[in-house]
């Protein structure tokens, strides 16, 4: 990476990488760690140590995003807009960080890792901006037979699990997580298997930012290993298998499944049968991400003759 | 162990104090030279003892067991001045039927309450039901009052039908070095749970722990309540931080051992207060398994003071019943509590 010179050269400093739990950085429970290579393959040159989380490290995210719930939902949703603005700048300020890594993660040229992490942070500002807009676009007023105002609402549903995309590994975890948050729901990532490193370096970025601890919690590991009990957990009101596409010993089927037993809203991978394929993340989303995870309240209220 | 408790019951304390430190006459003084005569403790050992017990790792049909001995041994506890019956009521409900998705699920021991509230939990509770009904008494939590009114609150209490008395000490007589005040006090406490047929209320000695500031204190203060007649030691009332912490009960542990090794008699303990987790439950039986020994590994020995642990402990259950882990969505809904 650096020019060789003529002085000794510097020995490059290894990070091993902790877990985003809670608004703090954790080991893992298990005390594992992985190697990360580029290109997301093990011929690839060694990058870094991400932690391998555990099923109880999931769990405790769990807990951390379901503690935060409340004050984050409660938040008003201009509040919630300003706050993933600023997650929006500081990921800025990390531009060349997140070139970087998307550079070795996913094994492309400078120059369209740095169109990715533009889009990224876009597609990031645009979710932000729909915080205190999408109520007006889903919710309204209900035409009903009666002296009644009908107004539905959308609301936040819960603990949200995020299997983050296997090879989109900013521009898909950006395009999933930023819909899950913005309307108040708290979310359980699992990052991308073999390409956390964008993950990661998002997860000092809200460190850093104003988004409350527990808001959002990364958890790098075998999506595999991990993935089953976040589907399994009782405590999770919805979850996105997003990146059940490419990763290794998932079945999405199952996955789902497990998630019926208490009834999840669930986000099926793209593509069709039990193939779940990634799929092209540069196109302009929809609402349909947010709109997945709410759940809507209508209130019937007089108002005489 | 459970013919110690008959003959226990007859035992005339200040009699038995006599005998066991050796003096004619039972004085402030004679109280003071042999409480002051017992080791002191190795603060850092003791901690360090604590620490270590707490990283056994107790897995799979270990750990079954031991929730199911910690759900057992709680003393579902609601003391609030807030307290309504009809709280009373639901949590007496909870004792009763802790996991209405599955009825293998133990009962804890009892439930604790304020003395004015022991009829209602009876009106849940019943007879027979397995959980005995405890009530605090002396003033509860301060201890603040004078002796007429601790042993009208006790009697009170026993009147009511509770089957157990947590009682306070006075602390600040025991910091001021009145140990025969205090002895007295536990011993007329005691004195007052008898029932009119001759049957008495076990008597529970909280001796708030949080405000005794030393270790050798707690250590003292163990012994000064097994020997005024205490049939169970306890830590904290749950109102003062900290409450009931891993090393204090260790050391509360080895004074009803070193007691049993006097006397032949066992002395229950009852951790109290800040104990909301199933590992940190799990980490007291196995300090109480270690230091005290499995005969204390019972109910009737040993008990936790706890309310949102009983929750915590009904989750873990879940998850190993169902192989997922569960959610607060899943076990009824309390209200907050200092324990």
């Amino acid at each position: 990476m650096s020019p060789t010179t003529g002085a000794p050269s510097r020995v490059e400093i290894k990070k091993t990488y902790k877990l985003y739990i809670g608004g703090k950085f954790p080991r893992s429970e298990s005390g594992r760690s992985y190697e990360v290579y580029a290109g997301g393959a093990s011929s690839g040159a060694f990058l870094a140590n991400a932690a391998q989380g555990s099923r109880k490290d999931a769990r405790d995210a769990v807990v951390a995003a379901r503690k935060a719930f409340p004050a984050w939902a409660g938040a008003t949703a201009y509040n919630r807009g300003q706050v993933l603005y600023r997650v929006a700048e500081v990921m800025e300020g990390r531009r060349a960080q997140f070139v970087a890594e998307v550079r070795a993660s996913e094994g492309v040229s400078e120059r369209q890792a740095e169109a990715v992490v533009g889009q990224a942070i876009d597609r990031w500002v645009w979710y932000a901006g729909w915080s205190d807009k999408y109520a007006q676009v889903l919710g309204g007023l209900n035409p009903v037979a009666g002296p009644y105002f009908d107004i539905s609402a959308p609301e936040p549903t819960g603990v949200v699990a995020v299997l983050a995309p296997q090879a989109s590994s900013l521009l898909g975890l950006v395009s999933v997580l930023a819909p899950v948050v913005v309307s108040g729901n708290t979310a359980v990532v699992l990052s991308s298997e073999l390409r956390p490193l964008p993950a990661i370096t998002l997860s000092e970025a809200l460190a850093t930012s104003d988004v409350p601890g527990g808001v959002v919690n990364i958890v790098t590991g075998r999506t595999g290993e991990v993935a089953p009990w976040l589907a399994s957990h009782r405590d999770v009101n919805a979850i996105d298998l997003a990146g059940a596409a490419g990763a290794e010993g998932v079945v999405w089927g199952d996955l789902e499944a497990a998630a019926a037993e208490n009834l999840k809203r669930v986000v099926r991978p793209a593509g069709t049968g039990p193939e779940a394929v990634e799929p092209d993340w540069t196109a302009t989303p929809d609402l349909s991400r947010l709109t997945a995870f709410l759940e809507t309240k209508t209130v019937w209220h007089p108002k005489g003759r | 162990m459970s013919t110690s408790t008959a003959p226990r019951d007859a035992v005339d304390a200040p009699s038995r104090a006599r005998d066991i430190l050796g003096a004619s006459r039972l004085t402030n003084e004679s109280l003071t030279a042999w409480l002051h005569g017992l080791p002191g403790v190795d603060q850092v050992g003791c901690e360090a003892r604590a620490a270590m017990l707490g990283t056994r790792s107790i897995k799979t049909t270990s750990k079954a067991w031991a929730i199911d001995t910690a759900i057992s041994m709680i003393d579902l506890t609601t003391l609030e001045g807030a307290d309504t019956p009809g709280k009373v009521r639901g949590l007496c409900a909870k004792a009763l039927t802790p996991d209405a998705t599955d009825a293998s699920t133990p009962r804890p021991a009892a439930v604790c309450v304020y003395g004015d509230m022991v009829p209602f939990a009876r009106e849940v509770l019943g007879e027979g039901s397995g959980v005995n009904i405890a009530a605090v008494a002396t003033a509860f939590p301060s201890g603040r009052a004078s002796m007429p009114v601790k042993l009208a609150d006790t009697r009170d209490a026993v009147a009511n039908g509770a089957d157990e008395i947590d009682m306070v000490i006075d602390r600040g007589a025991f910091l001021s070095g009145r140990y025969l005040d205090v002895f007295n006090e536990i011993a007329d406490v005691k004195q007052a749970c008898v029932r009119p047929d001759g049957t008495a209320a076990r008597l529970k000695v909280i001796m708030e722990t949080g405000e005794l500031v030393t270790y050798d204190n707690v250590r003292r203060a163990s012994w000064l309540s097994m020997l005024a007649g205490g049939d169970f030691i306890k830590t904290s009332t749950g109102k003062v931080s900290p409450a009931a912490t891993l090393p204090v009960t260790v050391i509360m542990l080895e004074a009803v051992r070193d007691w049993r090794e006097l006397t032949g008699e066992m002395v229950g303990v009852k951790p109290a207060g800040g104990i909301r987790t199933s590992k940190d439950a799990i980490k007291f039986l196995v300090a109480v398994s270690e230091v005290a020994g499995e005969d204390w590994l019972d109910p009737h020995w040993f008990r936790f003071g706890a309310s949102s642990l009983l929750n915590d402990l009904l989750l873990q259950r879940q998850r190993m019943r169902i192989g997922a882990y569960s959610g607060s969505d899943y076990v009824t809904d309390d209200s907050p509590s200092l324990y």
